[in-house]
Parts: structure tokens; C-alpha cells; sequence
């Protein structure tokens, strides 16, 4: 296999439908024998227009469509917006509001990054774990139908509070929940992270380098397996995170080194789950009592959004990495302008730098070491007179001076 | 041979073809019930693999429009009737191999290798960048475990010459002389080396986790089968159930050749059911540690680490395991040069 550079580089087409992938995205590999040499994606395929759906109703309506942009993260979406419309309207959260919302979002990291592992270790071909993972995941996701009502899109944050409270029997449930977990999480870490084969496949593959993560603005899981210490909740407090002790999980801190490879994320990702644990334990010894929204009639919330001028940003660390939503109102019932950039727009650019050289067999998992959501990124697609056309950097950078133009008008 | 004889022959050949298909499919059955189990999930009924072959049998059967049709189609017929005339030359229970006086163990594994090579072409003449990907990865891994495989073979019928039998890679001496009962306590730390090896053989040769690079569903959507469907995946899939009985039958005749009726005394037609069914029972027990019990406690291998696997690891036990034994022949001598 010496005389394998000689040979002609070959494309492997890999989407936008493949079994790797969990949502469409289309790669183009350029390979040389079983190595990639160069690789492009394409993402695009999964646009359903939901900001201009936003931007034709009202802040009250819209949080059922943020609920629905991604399915795994659907109160990050909802938080992250409804923090941008409350700072416009200058609504003022109630405190026990945001111990519940800090507590459901906390759930969502759980099961998310369960789901996440589980799907990684399908990619490896290690199907039992998968079964194990999406088994115990379960627990969370009927502790969320428990507080919420709904398994995935819980329409449970509004603007202005949340729209449940949680009562005391529910405590039990929760702490029930989070006993499990605390026992389960060393079994976890002792399956994913001691076994040989995972090992194998995982160490020093798909590395992303701290400088490269820095230069290309990676968030979340994805930027702390590759020792950058960057965390929303940590850095930024919101809701109830800053009476709380959050510190970023970093590799170093469970192995004493960072590599930045697949397997760190294994390791931040599953770390996560017993932090989140510990959050939610101290959310429900400390939470305060009283209301759990700022206006219960909507109708009065609505008056309240629609005389509201300005513009905001909401910031929320997901189980991805930074969801960021800009609104601006302009005393309208819709606003003038709704901008999602969800965590896995800013971590997709970080798969060329970890897929080149690598080898066809870790292209899956290192695709999925991300944990893309495709989705939730697709906020536009190009497409003039039934064709399809890319925009490149000098269009893009006309077109968004022209926008801001319009908004300072 | 006389025409009674040669009709009688055929018949056999004919049975033991439908027993090659039903119990292949039986074990791919067992096999997913097996796994679902240990996964904590109910699983198909143990009859699926029939379900599906009679279900991909009235399916399209769909040929790429960039594929060598005639080598599309003449794969999958060559892999099903090269594993089914395996099983022609090996013991299945007290039946002794129908042609075994035409072919040996030696030819066994040459055999072998023709249904990974029907699915190599099968899957350059697909056309698909996956498929010829896949069908490079069937290669390597081909020649990864042809060698330790070889080991095995030589190093068992080298123990049974040297023990003085005259046709040592015979089906037939290995099945009349259970070799673990003419070692010593030496060659029986050998054999048990080369028994590790054969099993560890088996998910490469059967492309099955943690060593099925070559279909791996998730990187390159079922590689060298991704272009077939219908009657040709049905053929393809049948002829996985009987190298599936192939591969187990192999490690029961060189390893666990003994027969129900050799231990307890039962009317003779009574004695070939009985063993064909402890021949079963045997093979679900191979498989079950071989095959089963590997894929759910691992995951895939890259290629470059099947290759090193294969040719490091392996061959080491593998020679490790033939020295034992040619310990084991020439310590008797010694001694008695000694005393």
C-alpha cells in the first residue's frame, strides 16, 4: 500500500441521505485510497423558513415555532428568544421562573448529550451501548413529560416566565431521576471511555486543535474537548446560573490532558450529564418561591410586546454550544427582524480541519462528534429561477452591509 | 461408480444443499435473537431471515445503469453455490463429508475464499464508489486472515501426520480422532491458542462487527452490497447464513468433532437425526462466542487495525499455539533419548 499516494485522488459522495447522517447535509470527499485528502459540505437541505414564519406573528406565537426549530434543544431556542423579547420589553422574570427554566434546560442537556452518546456509539458500531444509552436516556425524557407535559417540544417557557410551575410531588420524581443518573454516570464513563475498541477508534481521531477551535469560534462541547474554556453559564450568567457554581468542563480535568479529539468529547459530553445532575439538585434546594411568569394574561403580555421598541440579543448555552437569537421590535405585534444562529452553525466549519486525513471509517464519527443539528442551522437556501446558487464570501459581505443599512434607517 | 450410486449421491447433495440453506438461515436467526437479547430488546422471531429472504425474492431486482451486468448477476450465484459445495466436503454430525474422498481441508480453505471473491467482483462491477471501496476493504481483509487461518489448518493436520495418521488434513481422520485426545497437556495449551485464532477468524471471514469494515453500515451504507436488491441480495443473504454454518461446522469438525451416538447407544435411525441435532446445538454454541457474543460487545475496527490485528496479533498466537504442538510431538522422543 506504499505506492497509494500515486494514485489519483477519487470523490466519495457521502449525503445528503446516508445512514451516518441524522439529518441531510452534503459532503464531497476527495480521497486518497482509504484517507481523506480535501472534503466540502454543503449544507441547505433542511431550510423550513422558520424566521419568516416568525416574522409574520406575534413574540407570543413565536415561542411555539422556536420550540420547534430544533427537537432536541427546543427550550434552548425558546430561552434564548424569549430572553431577547423580555430585554426589549423590559419584562422583568420572576426569580422562581428562572430556576425552572434553568432546571428544564438543564434536563435537556442530559438527554441530549445522552442521545448524542448513544448515536456515537451506533457510528462506531458498537450497537449495545446504543441500546443501553437511548434505554436510560428514557428516564430523563419522562421526568420532562412529568414537569412539562410533553416529551420533545415542550411549550413550557413563554415570554415573561414559564408557563408550569413545579409542585412539591414532582420534587420526588426529579430527584429520583437525578439519583439514577449519579449512580449510572460511572458506569457510563467506565463503558464509553475504558473500553478498548472505543479507545482505539476514538483517541487522537477528528483532532481539532485549541488554536484552530479559537480561530473557526467553535461553542460548546465541541470547543471545551479542545480545551477552550468557554461555557454561556459560566462566562455569562443567565437565569439562575449565576447564583449557582458553574464551571466549564474541561478534558484536562477528567484525564489530566487535552487532545482535543473524539474521544474528549466522549468524555466532556458525559461529564456534562453529572454536572447537569448537580445543577438541577441545587436549582431545587434553592429555588424561591413565588409566581413563575411576569404577566399570566396574554393578551396584556401581548399589549405589552407590541408597544416595545428595540433590539436584542439572547444568549443561551444549549447541549450544542451557544444559541444565539437577535430580535428587533419596532412597536409592531410581529417584529422587524428575527436572527436564530443556532450552536451548530458556528461548529460546522470545525469538520475540515478534523476530517482531513483522517480515514473513511472515522468519517461518521467524527461527523457526529459535533453532535450537528442541521436543522436548526439551515436558515437559508439560495435558490434562483429552480437552481440552486452559492453565495460567497465578497456576496454575503455586500448583502449583510446593505441589511444593516436598511435596519439603521 | 455405478449410476445407483452416483443418484444416490446426488440425492444426498441435494439434502444436504436444502439443510445448508435452512440451517444458515436458522442461525442468522438464532444469532439476532442472541444479540437482541443481550441488548435488552425482544428481537425478530427467530424465523425473520426467512421472512426476509421470501420478501427479497418478490422484490425489483434493480442493476445500476453503471454496472457490468453479466459479473453483477453471476456474483451472487457463484458465493451462495461456492459456500453450499463447502459444506460437501465437511462432516455434518456422524454424516460423514459426501465428497471426501475428492477434497480435503486444504481445499476447504481455498473454497472458502471463492464466496468473498464472488462479492469482491460483485462489488467492483457495481459501479458504486461504496461498493469499490468496500470491495478493497473485503480484499485486505481477505488477505489479513488467510494467513493465521492457514496456521490453524497446517498446524492440526501437522499434529495428526505427526501422530502418525496417513491422511492428517482429511475430514474424515480429523473426525475419527478428536485431536484434543491425542495431545499432551502441551499440545493442549496449543490447540487451545489455535481454537482462539479460529474463532477470532470467523467475524472476518462471516464480515461481521467488530470486522465487517467491508458493509460497514454507517460509513459506507453496506458497501459491497449497497447497488444489490432483490433477488441477488436475496442470494447474497442466503449464502451469509451458509457460510455461517460453514465457518461453524469448520471450527466443530477440527475442534469438536464427537457425536451423540458415540456416547450413548440408540438405534441407527435415530443416531443421524440426533447428531445432526447436537451438530446444531454445537454450531449455535460456536457462533454464540464467535460471532455473537464479539459484535455486541464491540465496535468496528478501522481496516488499518484489522490488518494489524490480523497479521501481529494473530499470527504471533497462532505461531505461539504451533510451536506448543510441535513441542508437544517432539517432547516424547526427547524424554526417551533422555532416559
Amino acid at each position: 500500500m506504499s505506492d497509494e499516494s500515486k494514485k489519483a485522488p477519487y470523490i466519495v459522495p457521502i449525503g445528503p441521505n446516508h445512514p451516518a447522517l441524522k439529518e441531510p447535509v452534503m459532503f464531497t470527499f476527495e480521497m486518497e485510497g482509504e484517507m481523506v485528502r480535501d472534503v466540502d459540505f454543503a449544507p441547505g437541505q433542511a431550510h423550513r423558513g422558520i424566521e419568516w414564519m416568525g416574522m409574520r406573528r406575534n413574540p407570543v406565537q413565536i415561542v411555539h415555532l422556536t420550540d420547534r426549530i430544533c427537537g432536541i434543544c427546543g427550550v434552548s431556542h425558546t430561552f434564548a428568544f424569549a430572553r431577547a423579547v423580555e430585554q426589549i420589553a423590559g419584562i422583568e422574570v420572576p426569580e422562581r421562573a428562572d430556576y425552572i427554566r434553568t432546571i428544564i434546560a438543564e434536563f435537556e442537556r442530559i438527554q441530549s448529550h445522552l442521545l448524542w452518546a448513544g448515536v456515537a456509539a451506533h457510528e462506531l458500531g458498537f450497537d449495545s451501548l446504543l441500546h443501553l444509552t437511548w434505554r436510560v436516556r428514557e428516564q430523563s425524557m419522562d421526568v420532562i413529560e412529568n414537569l412539562t407535559g410533553n416529551r420533545v417540544n415542550y411549550g413550557i417557557v413563554q415570554v415573561g416566565g414559564v408557563r408550569r410551575d413545579i409542585v412539591p410531588e414532582q420534587h420526588q420524581v426529579i430527584e429520583d431521576c437525578l439519583t439514577t443518573y449519579e449512580g449510572l454516570l460511572g458506569k457510563l464513563l467506565n463503558l464509553f471511555l475504558d473500553d478498548k475498541t472505543i479507545t482505539m477508534r476514538c483517541r487522537d481521531c477528528g483532532v481539532l486543535s485549541k488554536k484552530e477551535a479559537l480561530e473557526l469560534c467553535t461553542v460548546g462541547p465541541t470547543a471545551r474537548a479542545s480545551g477552550v474554556n468557554v461555557d454561556l453559564r459560566q462566562d455569562y450568567p443567565y437565569a439562575a446560573y449565576g447564583d449557582l457554581d458553574v464551571k466549564a468542563i474541561l478534558p484536562d480535568q477528567h484525564l489530566g490532558e487535552t487532545h482535543g479529539d473524539v474521544y474528549d468529547r466522549i468524555v466532556v459530553r458525559l461529564l456534562e450529564v453529572g454536572q447537569s445532575c448537580g445543577i438541577i439538585r441545587q436549582c431545587l434546594s434553592e429555588m424561591p418561591p413565588g409566581p413563575v411568569t411576569a404577566e399570566e394574561k396574554l393578551a396584556k403580555l401581548l399589549a405589552v410586546c407590541k408597544k416595545a421598541t428595540g433590539e436584542a440579543i439572547g444568549r443561551v448555552e444549549a447541549p450544542r454550544g451557544e444559541c444565539f437569537h437577535y430580535v428587533r421590535m419596532d412597536g409592531k405585534e410581529a417584529p422587524h427582524t428575527w436572527k436564530v444562529k443556532a450552536s451548530s452553525y458556528s461548529n460546522l466549519m470545525s469538520w475540515i480541519p478534523m476530517l482531513r486525513g483522517e480515514q473513511i471509517a472515522d468519517i461518521p464519527i467524527i461527523v457526529a462528534s459535533i453532535d450537528p443539528c442541521l436543522s436548526c442551522t439551515d436558515r437559508v437556501a439560495v435558490i434562483r429561477r429552480g437552481e440552486k446558487s452559492i453565495l460567497t464570501k465578497e456576496d454575503l459581505h455586500r448583502l449583510s452591509v446593505g441589511k444593516t443599512r436598511r435596519l439603521q434607517r | 461408480m455405478s449410476p445407483v450410486d452416483l443418484a444416490a449421491m446426488l440425492g444426498w447433495l441435494v439434502l444436504l444443499s436444502l439443510f445448508a440453506l435452512a440451517g444458515g438461515l436458522f442461525l442468522l436467526g438464532v444469532d439476532r435473537k442472541l444479540a437482541a437479547h443481550m441488548q435488552a430488546r425482544i428481537g425478530p422471531p427467530l424465523r425473520q431471515p426467512f421472512i426476509d429472504v421470501a420478501k427479497l425474492l418478490q422484490k425489483e431486482n434493480v442493476v445500476p445503469v453503471n454496472a457490468i451486468s453479466a459479473v453483477f448477476h453471476l456474483a451472487p450465484v457463484i458465493a451462495l453455490s461456492s459456500s453450499i459445495v463447502i459444506l460437501f466436503y465437511l462432516p455434518v454430525g456422524s454424516l460423514l463429508p459426501v465428497l471426501g474422498m475428492y477434497g480435503d481441508l486444504v481445499l476447504v480453505m481455498y473454497l472458502l475464499t471463492v464466496p468473498a471473491l464472488a462479492m469482491v467482483a460483485g462489488g467492483f462491477a457495481s459501479g458504486s464508489p461504496y461498493a469499490t471501496v468496500g470491495a478493497q476493504r473485503e480484499m485486505v481483509t481477505m488477505i489479513a486472515y488467510e494467513f493465521p487461518l492457514a496456521i490453524v489448518v497446517i498446524g492440526i493436520a501437522w499434529r495428526l501426520g505427526a501422530a502418525g495418521f496417513s491422511s492428517p488434513f482429511a475430514l474424515g481422520t480429523m473426525a475419527a480422532n478428536p485431536i484434543w485426545t491425542i495431545v499432551g497437556p502441551l499440545g493442549i495449551a496449543g490447540l487451545l491458542l489455535l481454537l482462539l485464532v479460529l474463532v477470532v477468524v470467523t467475524p472476518a471471514e462471516l464480515s461481521r462487527i467488530p470486522f465487517d469494515t467491508q458493509e460497514a453500515e454507517t460509513e459506507l451504507a453496506g458497501g459491497l452490497l449497497v447497488e444489490y436488491s432483490g433477488r441477488n441480495l436475496a442470494m447474497f443473504y442466503l449464502a451469509q447464513g451458509v457460510k455461517t454454518l460453514v465457518l461453524a461446522a469448520v471450527i466443530v469438525a477440527i475442534f469438536f468433532p464427537w457425536n451423540l451416538s458415540g456416547f450413548l447407544a440408540m438405534p441407527p435411525w435415530l443416531a443421524l437425526p440426533a447428531d445432526i441435532l447436537f451438530f446444531l446445538v454445537k454450531a449455535i454454541l460456536v457462533l454464540f462466542f464467535s460471532v455473537t457474543l464479539v459484535r455486541v460487545g464491540m465496535a468496528r475496527f478501522r481496516i488499518s487495525q484489522v490488518v494489524s490485528i490480523y497479521w501481529m496479533y494473530l499470527t504471533v498466537i497462532g505461531l505461539a499455539g504451533l510451536l506448543l504442538l510441535m513441542a508437544d510431538a517432539a517432547l516424547p522422543a526427547l524424554l526417551g533419548v533422555g532416559v
